[in-house]
């Protein structure tokens, strides 16, 4: 089997499965199988896919870098995969606020997301990883052309975004969320480096 | 509801000081003598320091509510106790070799008895009552409790607070040592909370040291600490090891931390969010009973009552004043 066919039917479908042990382990969890969710199951539900949603959305960043530094091209053929499984944790997130802990009270929910700033920048990064994840087609990639690299570089806005939200959203011990800050500073800080020194090379300085 | 002044207390009704001292002396003989005949209820607070232990002669308090109480479970795995760190499991987990014996409270500041006192006689001689309350915590989720303990009047009132004492400021144990959230500096240490002398003798106010009928846990404040039911939770202070009368309103710990998002006051208020979370509802915590999926899609929020149901007795002590000012 060739490098590319082990990919595509052996190692993706691996990755796949692996990813969706966070989600397995919510429903398990839920039923008391094996776990639980403690006292409070629907704020731990939402702070799991919470959590989940920013690993990945880091994981998808550091695709290109890993790419770059080690010269393994093919590991490109999984990004699109890990960038969707970051749409579904925010989605999952997204969804266990609305439904389990909104109860989908309508006003409550408009309050939320126009008056409550953190619940804003939380809500802002969801509606562009919706956009992204609806235009990840490769369909979509040819007829939107060169304003598809324009909206999918809005992952970069999507993760400071999350990031702030969770900042924002602690009481007081910012310890996990500075983890996450500090990781997404590394990856963006790398590409500004990346860029540089390659423009650098071009023009032979 | 009439509530009396501490100046009101005449040096009459106050222990003679030799008396006081050998109070113990005069229980014994005083069992030895009545015997049984003597009744549970003649006997003052008694507190058996072993973990779990059933607490004795403790009598049903004024004010419960006769709603779901929280399971056992809920009340000790779920709790906010900075002290042994900032995770809702950490109180729990992280506080399991906390010795909380022997415990003194240092009694200071303006009023008449001043001293250090050994826990047992800091509540002597009241009888311990049961009181279920809600707890209502500023993060928006709540608890029913059944509480055990004295009085805080009883207890303020018999230290006697001189007239230019206006507030009651309590402060936990600082030990980083054995509490190893005071390793990080996510609060200035150690915890100060407090409350106007009329709010301290209001007959809500309760310091507990049981749950359950039970030795108050650890991860709850053991061995002593505030219950204030109409205000947010962490006005609640743990592990008391002082109490002073002051002149001047302390500086409290989360007013400290972040002063434009929790106040003084803290009473629970529906109509006051806080900056960045709505009051109006709250989550009840396990409030379905049930494990599984009942207990994520059958467990709607419910509204958050003013001064959390408690207004009855304690609207008065706020009346003039602006409750969204003074949050």
């Amino acid at each position: 089997m060739d490098v590319i066919r082990q990919i595509r039917f052996v190692w993706k479908p691996a990755l796949f499965l692996l990813c969706l042990v966070p989600a397995l382990l919510v429903v398990t969890d839920t039923l008391g199988i094996g776990g639980s969710l403690g006292a409070n199951p629907i704020e731990e539900i939402q702070d799991r896919f919470g959590n989940w949603a920013l690993r990945f959305i880091l994981i998808t960043l550091t695709v290109t870098p890993l790419r770059q530094l080690s010269g393994r091209n093919w590991l490109l053929r999984f990004r699109r995969m890990l960038g969707l499984f970051a749409f579904f944790y925010v989605l999952m997130h997204f969804l266990t606020w609305l439904v389990l802990d909104q109860g989908l009270l309508l006003s409550a929910i408009k309050e939320d997301i126009f008056e409550r700033p953190f619940i804003t920048l939380g809500f802002s990064a969801f509606v562009i990883l919706s956009l992204m994840a609806a235009t990840s087609t490769a369909g979509m990639r040819r007829r939107l052309g060169r304003n598809w690299q324009r909206l999918h570089n809005g992952i970069y806005l999507a993760a400071v975004l999350g990031v702030w939200h969770y900042w924002w959203q602690v009481k007081k011990d910012i310890s996990e969320p500075l983890v996450y800050a500090v990781l997404l500073a590394l990856l963006l800080g790398y590409r500004v480096w990346h860029h540089r020194t390659r423009a650098q090379h071009r023009t032979g300085q | 509801m009439l509530i009396r002044r501490p100046t009101d207390i005449r040096s009459s009704e106050i222990t003679p000081r030799e008396v006081f001292l050998k109070r113990r002396e005069l229980l014994r003989t005083g069992l030895l003598a009545g015997g049984l005949a003597m009744g549970g209820s003649a006997i003052a607070a008694v507190l058996p320091p072993e973990r779990r232990a059933k607490l004795p002669d403790v009598v049903p308090g004024k004010f419960s509510t006769d709603e779901t109480v929280n399971s056992y479970t809920d009340v000790t795995t779920y709790n906010n106790y900075y002290e042994f760190g900032t995770d809702k499991s950490d109180p729990f987990e992280n506080s399991q070799e906390f010795e909380s014996r022997p415990w003194t409270v240092k009694v200071d500041g303006h009023c008449e008895k001043t001293g250090i006192f050994d826990l047992e006689d800091f509540i002597q001689p009241y009888a311990l009552e049961e009181r279920i309350y809600r707890l209502r915590c500023v993060e928006a989720w709540s608890m029913v409790i059944p509480w055990v303990g004295v009085p805080l009047a009883d207890i303020v009132r018999r230290h006697r607070p001189l007239s230019s004492a206006k507030y009651v400021v309590f402060e936990t144990l600082l030990d980083p040592e054995r509490m190893p959230g005071q390793r990080s500096r996510n609060l200035h240490w150690p915890y100060v909370e407090g409350l106007t002398i009329a709010e301290a003798v209001n007959p809500l106010s309760l310091l507990a040291v049981g749950v359950y009928g039970e030795v108050l846990p650890n991860q709850n404040g053991a061995p002593i600490r505030l219950v204030v039911p109409w205000k947010y939770g962490f006005k609640s202070i743990k592990g008391i090891v002082s109490m002073t009368f002051s002149e001047n309103r302390p500086r409290t710990a989360w007013e400290r931390a972040a002063p434009h998002e929790y106040g003084f006051y803290a009473n629970v208020n529906p109509n006051v969010d806080h900056p960045r979370w709505s009051q109006a509802r709250e989550r009840r915590i396990g409030s379905t009973g049930e494990s599984g999926l009942q207990s994520i899609f059958g467990a709607p929020k419910q509204e958050t009552l003013m001064f959390n149901g408690y207004g009855e007795q304690v609207a008065h002590l706020y009346e003039g004043l602006d409750l969204r000012q003074n949050f």
